[in-house]
């Protein structure tokens, strides 16, 4: 095994063994934080596959996260209201199964993001980052302005969602769920990484017009990669919305996005678990010096500014060494 | 006659009011190679990009294989069979040497969309690339980041990329660029081979090689082709002693 499958072994290993002694030792709250740190991994893993392989410095991956969020919150409103979600032309009833809402997550994510990319992919560099943000602001105060799911109050949702054969309302199940999930993504994008699609996006991250030169589209390949890249955060943010019980706009804020980015960062760009080093760091911080100040975002810009000034590959590059070329 | 395999019929381009290319016609036939020389700045780049697709022409026709090609995108002349090397290499350098032959392959196979096997498994794609590597002698290198090879390498790696799409012809912009006596002879000696599995294009600035390699030689000043001939034809063409080779060449 390579150093960096080790250090990504023992960092999802450790997620597991925080969250089984949390449980046998009865510290409920502690396993709540590991399935925070997991779903924020699992979108910041959704945001690495488009910033670290096809080097799409988004700035408004709060729009899937957002998106999947609101895709629960809707669906279970409806549910727990017995109201349909629609009526014409055909009904349709809310639910509150969890596979139903992550598909419709997913697939409403995915749709949006194929428009933004169309429209974003046209721009390169600073003005990418400039319009994804602009994207973001507009689900943000959409969300704000929409009356009938909360406004800017939000929606709360009185009961977890469910999950065939499981009760979701033990942390331990739920974590399960959300750390199981996280490791099939982290599979999906690792055999992606190495797919022909993969070596197409590194390619046209790295030298566009050759990909052009071998008769394929370097365009076309990123805004795959996009697209796949908000489904896999508004996975998270389906989850984030189910482990908080509500949701609110704070979801589509461009604070959200760069979090997400600031997971990517902390952990490593382009490297299989960083957003889940990242994440986890992160949550772990928020928790010990958000006992100690509220002004903890200090520490945790100064701790950024040292990373990017001084390791370049984030924590797993400085656990694993340099990023190696797939053989 | 047999049909050319790349024919231009009056391309024109300007910038501004700087005529780079001046309603040039020249073609390419099966089985020759074919160079373009001309002073620095005399629109080489510009009229190999407008061939490849990357710049579109103000005016004129450009075919490949018979079809008018003018208004198409650069990857749509390379899936006909248009194999373009780059005067500056253009490679993924982060990437193995491997990885960047099977791009090629991958782009000849033309099946991208492809998102769980490991490319480098393929074995089709993997034995189109290697094949590649082998003939330019870089197997050996197959494992090496691209990033550590020296610029004599990446020339023939550039090559080897051309290579795996079983191209049905070659542009090549300067491929003897940097290297040294004993590299640019080796090349010359590969590129003579090739002509006859597809011809070749060739914008070159070392003139042993052109007048070793070139079946027919175009000359380009400011913009316009003021000779295409032979090697022997345009050394004695005094058009071309002055405006290129110097006045007492």
């Amino acid at each position: 095994m390579s150093r960096e499958g080790i250090v990504n072994a023992v960092l999802l290993v450790g997620f597991v063994a925080v969250a089984a002694w949390a449980h046998f030792a009865g510290e409920p709250f502690t396993i709540t934080l590991a399935t925070r740190a997991a779903i924020f991994a699992l979108a910041a893993v959704g945001l690495n596959f488009a910033l670290g392989l096809g080097g799409l410095v988004s700035l408004g991956h709060a729009v899937f996260f957002g998106i999947g969020g609101y895709a629960m919150g809707i669906l279970a409103f409806h549910a727990q209201n017995y109201t349909p979600l629609m009526e014409w032309p055909f009904a349709i009833p809310g639910t509150k199964v969890m596979p139903i809402i992550w598909l419709t997550a997913i697939v409403t994510a995915a749709l949006a993001a194929l428009v933004i990319g169309l429209l974003s992919l046209r721009t390169s560099g600073v003005y990418f980052i400039m319009i994804t943000l602009a994207f973001g602001q507009m689900f943000f105060y959409f969300a704000i302005s929409w009356s009938a799911y909360g406004g800017e109050d939000g929606l709360s949702i009185y009961i977890r969602n469910g999950f065939p054969g499981l009760n979701t309302l033990v942390p331990i199940q739920f974590f399960g769920i959300c750390f199981v999930l996280l490791c099939a993504v982290l599979w999906f994008v690792s055999r992606m990484e190495r797919s022909p699609f993969g070596l197409m996006l590194n390619a046209a991250r790295q030298v566009p017009h050759r990909v052009e030169t071998v008769g394929l589209d370097p365009q076309r390949a990123k805004l795959v990669a996009f697209v796949i890249s908000g489904a896999i955060t508004a996975l998270a943010g389906a989850l984030f919305a189910d482990l908080n019980r509500f949701v609110s706009p704070t979801m589509f804020s461009w604070q959200t996005s760069g979090e997400i980015m600031i997971f990517v960062i902390l952990g490593g760009v382009a490297r299989l678990c960083g957003p889940v080093a990242g994440a986890a760091l992160f949550v772990a911080l928020e928790h010990w010096l958000g006992d100690l100040s509220d002004y903890w975002h200090i520490y945790l810009g100064l701790l950024l500014l040292l990373i990017v000034l001084f390791l370049r590959g984030g924590i797993v590059g400085f656990l694993a060494g340099r990023a190696r070329a797939h053989d | 006659m047999t049909e050319p395999v790349i024919e231009l019929q009056g391309v024109s381009k300007s910038f501004g009011a700087l005529r780079v290319s001046d309603a040039i016609s020249l073609d390419l036939r099966p089985g020759e190679i074919h160079a373009i020389i001309g002073p620095n700045g005399a629109g080489k780049s510009t009229l190999i990009a407008q061939i490849c697709g990357t710049l579109a022409p103000d005016a004129g026709t450009i075919r490949l294989l018979g079809q008018d090609v003018t208004r198409l995108p650069a990857r749509a002349r390379a899936r006909m069979g248009l194999a373009r090397t780059f005067q500056i290499s253009a490679l993924a350098m982060e990437d193995t040497v491997l990885q960047n032959a099977v791009l090629g392959a991958l782009g000849q196979a033309g099946t991208p969309w492809r998102f769980f096997r490991p490319a480098l498994k393929d074995t089709a794609l993997r034995s189109a690339a290697e094949a590649a590597l082998e003939r330019v002698g870089l197997s050996d290198k197959a494992a090496t980041v691209t990033a550590e090879l020296s610029h004599g390498e990446r020339r023939q790696l550039e090559v080897a990329v051309a290579l795996t799409l079983k191209p049905r012809a070659f542009v090549m912009d300067e491929p003897m660029a940097g290297l040294g006596a004993e590299g640019s002879r080796t090349l010359t000696g590969f590129l003579d081979g090739l002509r006859s599995e597809a011809p070749i294009l060739l914008v070159e600035h070392d003139m042993d090689a052109v007048f070793a390699l070139a079946d027919r030689i175009s000359v380009l000043n400011y913009g316009q082709l003021i000779a295409t001939g032979t090697v022997d034809e345009i050394r004695a063409d005094p058009a071309v002693r002055t405006a290129y080779l110097g006045e007492d060449a």
